[in-house]
């Protein structure tokens, strides 16, 4: 599962480290599987999961930290109810992404490398998704749109289904979904 | 027999509806009270018309496209199931001018077979290559793949075999074969449909790979951005386990080999191979001072011969022809085919596998058809944010590994990034600054702090602050980063910002032909 796509239901976040733990604890430099298995489960990784990660792992807290920060991916504070992802790059540019990304804002309410304050999304900048002779690309829920021009843009964002209540708890605010 | 339609479940189909193409023709079929079988192939490459529905006829498979759901209604009214006619027929695939031109060998089988069907893989020619490997000494293998002169995909070029020898000739109780699947170019995506259109045919590669260095373990580092590649990585690993191609004795050889797959983290770097290899290793993806190489000193302290997805999906068709036929194709040291990938602003964007030395004006206009827009070709740029612009004026220049390196630019990994006129150059520029502030890894001054002042003074250029000054400034800054940055990510960013500066001036506010003499100014202060 991709990394920023949604469970359907919300888990007990203790329960996700510990199996993400049995699974990658003892494989040779298993800390990035790991983290991603707890981020594909939650969504995100909770700061309090982190000591006991660099614990099994042997590592101190700051080196697990280290690591977390590095990588643009892994994620220390939810994100939204869809995470939206607009293709940066230069062939997207070349067909215009700097305009969708100008929609996008627009059409959302709202800033790149952000989350809504009702937590409906979250709208950050990607380079390069490998659909470049399809440009401009973004991704939602980690599902690939091509050629997403601001009408596109909108039939998407439009044809989404309503997210399950469960996921909902991974809003930062228990507002619903406000119509946009 | 049932009538077989393929609707491709590459990622770039699918991201133009495939899937609910897929369904539609499953649902019409219903409707008739017909049994079809839909395969899910991977792409042919032809971008512009995905989802390219073929149809397998007596005469052989014909293509309709681009088709979206609502027209399949259509198609079936128009009897596709026996080749009708219908405004989006376009006769039979191989006939496609487009495809009938390419020379397709490490993309052989892609678009064509089911990539999870092992028995169409063998059928079609897969596995040859390593039917031949399990006959041969290790020194033997490596041999044919030094003589056909294949050189490393990724972007550096480095001959393949000579990486394989130094792999072979160090003893070590455990080595590794690793694949760098992290293809973070923007441009380029002939991995992503490799992986996802032929994955038996990587694993393959990387299995002849382990035989020619002695490796009984493998892995796939694959950029966090291909989770469709990852499903189909994921359960083509478990059919070829299946069949036998992996496993403790790899087709009954009695030889081992498997493959572990693991997921990027969003992180440019990390496609630098030392990066890689820390990543791998769990760490945060800096990259490593070398010496050692990673072939004497690589994953986990062992010897590895690390290599990119084309490369290593190159040799089995090396060893399956034999390294002559390989070498009899393309132009002075750059030797057999490139899958090339046209993208940004093109109207026939996809991709072209051909021998070196197609000229890039046939790429981006014979293949390409000019602009998706329809306005004038402005630049090109090849090989990745690292690569330079090339201006439209410059197109007559052959695919090779050295012409493009006497003209200040690169091959790289094969992506051909258009242009039109509206393009702003000094915008570019400073995306390409931006780009290496972002991704930097952080262990060289030059690179994480020149390239935040790089975007600084470019945008002062822009606003034309100081602009002698400012442009004399940018250039210094560029041979700091040039000469004094541990990787290629700080080593080139100044290729694509010196080339536009360069050949397009008058983006930075400077007189045409000016660029490249920073005393003969227009305006500035
Ligand atoms: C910043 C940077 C990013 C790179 N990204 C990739 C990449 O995504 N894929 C790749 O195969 N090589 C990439 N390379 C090149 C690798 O370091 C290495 O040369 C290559 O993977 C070796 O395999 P090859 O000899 O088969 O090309 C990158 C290099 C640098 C400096
Ligand atoms: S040049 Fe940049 S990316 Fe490369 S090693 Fe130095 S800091 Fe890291
Ligand atoms: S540059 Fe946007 S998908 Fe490659």
């Amino acid at each position: 599962m991709p990394a920023h796509s949604h469970p359907a239901t919300s888990p007990d976040p203790v329960a996700t480290v510990g199996r993400a733990i049995t699974a990658h604890a003892h494989e040779p430099g298993g800390l990035l599987p790991l983290l991603h298995a707890i981020q594909d489960e939650l969504g995100w990784l909770p700061p309090e999961a982190l000591p006991r990660v660099a614990d099994v792992m042997n590592l101190s807290r700051a080196e697990v930290h280290g690591v977390v920060s590095f990588y643009h991916d892994f994620r220390l504070k939810p994100p939204g109810r869809r995470v939206v992802r607009i293709c940066r790059a230069e062939s997207c540019q070349a067909m215009g992404s700097d305009a969708l990304v100008e929609h996008a804002r627009q059409r959302l309410g709202m800033e790149m490398h952000s989350t809504r304050p009702d937590g409906g999304f979250t709208l950050e900048p990607v380079y390069c998704l490998g659909n470049c002779a399809l440009s401009p690309s973004m991704t939602v829920d980690g599902t690939l749109h091509g050629r997403v021009d601001p009408a596109r843009f909108d039939e998407v964002i439009d044809e989404m289904s309503p997210l399950p209540e469960a996921s909902r708890t991974l809003a930062c605010t228990a507002e619903a979904e406000k119509p946009l | 027999m049932s009538p077989t339609v393929y609707v491709p479940a590459d990622a770039a189909a699918r991201s133009m509806g495939a899937d609910g193409v897929a369904r539609a023709i499953q649902t019409g079929a219903a409707q008739q009270d017909i049994d079809v079988r839909v395969v899910r192939n991977g792409s042919r490459g032809l971008a512009w018309l995905e989802p390219l529905v073929e149809v397998v006829t007596p005469g052989g498979r014909v293509a309709y496209g681009p088709v979206r759901a609502s027209d399949v209604p259509g198609l079936y009214t128009a009897d596709f199931l026996n080749g009708g006619s219908h405004p989006l027929f376009l006769g039979p695939t191989e006939a496609l001018p487009w495809l009938a031109r390419q020379d397709r060998l490490v993309f052989a089988r892609v678009g064509v077979i089911d990539p999870l069907s092992h028995a169409e893989w063998r059928e079609n020619g897969g596995g040859r290559g390593l039917d031949a490997a399990l006959e041969m000494t290790p020194e033997a293998i490596v041999e044919t793949v030094t003589g056909s002169g294949l050189r490393g995909r990724g972007g550096a070029g480095f001959p393949t075999g000579i990486k394989w020898k130094t792999v072979l000739a160090t003893p070590a109780a455990q080595k590794y074969i690793v694949c760098n699947a992290d293809e973070g170019d923007s441009g380029t995506f002939s991995d992503r449909m490799l992986m996802e259109g032929d994955p038996y045919t990587l694993f393959e590669g990387m299995i002849i790979a382990g035989l020619g260095v002695g490796a009984t373990k493998g892995y796939i580092y694959l950029r966090s951005e291909y989770p469709d590649c990852e499903r189909v990585l994921l359960a083509a690993l478990t059919g070829a386990r299946t069949a036998g191609l992996l496993g403790a004795s790899v087709r009954g050889s009695g030889r081992a080999f498997d493959i572990v797959l693991r997921r990027g983290a969003g992180s440019y770097v990390c496609g630098e191979e030392t990066a890689l290899l820390e990543s791998l290793e769990g760490k945060r993806g800096e990259v490593r001072y070398r010496p050692p190489m990673p072939a004497q000193v690589g994953l986990f302290g062992m010897p590895t011969a690390l290599n990119n997805v084309v490369t290593l999906g190159s040799v089995p068709a090396i060893l399956a022809e034999g390294p002559e036929a390989y070498r009899a194709r393309g132009v002075g040291r750059s030797r057999g085919t490139l899958p090339f990938q046209l993208a940004g602003n093109i109207k026939h964007g996809g991709l072209v596998e051909v021998p070196f030395g197609v000229s890039l004006a046939s790429l981006v206009y014979d293949y390409g058809g000019g602009t998706a827009t329809g306005r004038p070709v402005r630049a090109v740029q090849v090989g990745g944010p690292l690569g330079a612009f090339l201006p439209a004026s410059a197109l007559d220049i052959p695919l090779d590994y050295e012409a493009f390196v006497e003209k200040g630019a690169i091959v790289g990994h094969g992506g051909v990034v258009v242009f039109d006129d509206s393009v702003d150059l000094a915008k570019m520029a400073r995306y390409a600054m931006e780009f290496c502030a972002i991704e930097s890894c952080g262990k060289c001054t030059p690179c994480r702090i020149g390239s935040t002042r790089g975007v600084e003074v470019i945008d002062r250029i822009r606003q034309g602050e100081r602009r002698p000054q400012n442009v004399a400034l940018l250039r210094d800054l560029c041979e700091t980063m040039t000469s004094a940055s541990l990787c290629a990510l700080g080593g080139m960013t100044a290729w694509p910002v010196l080339s536009a500066l360069e050949h397009f001036p008058e983006d930075f506010g400077l007189r045409p032909g000016a660029g490249s003499d920073a005393g003969a100014l227009a305006g500035g202060s």
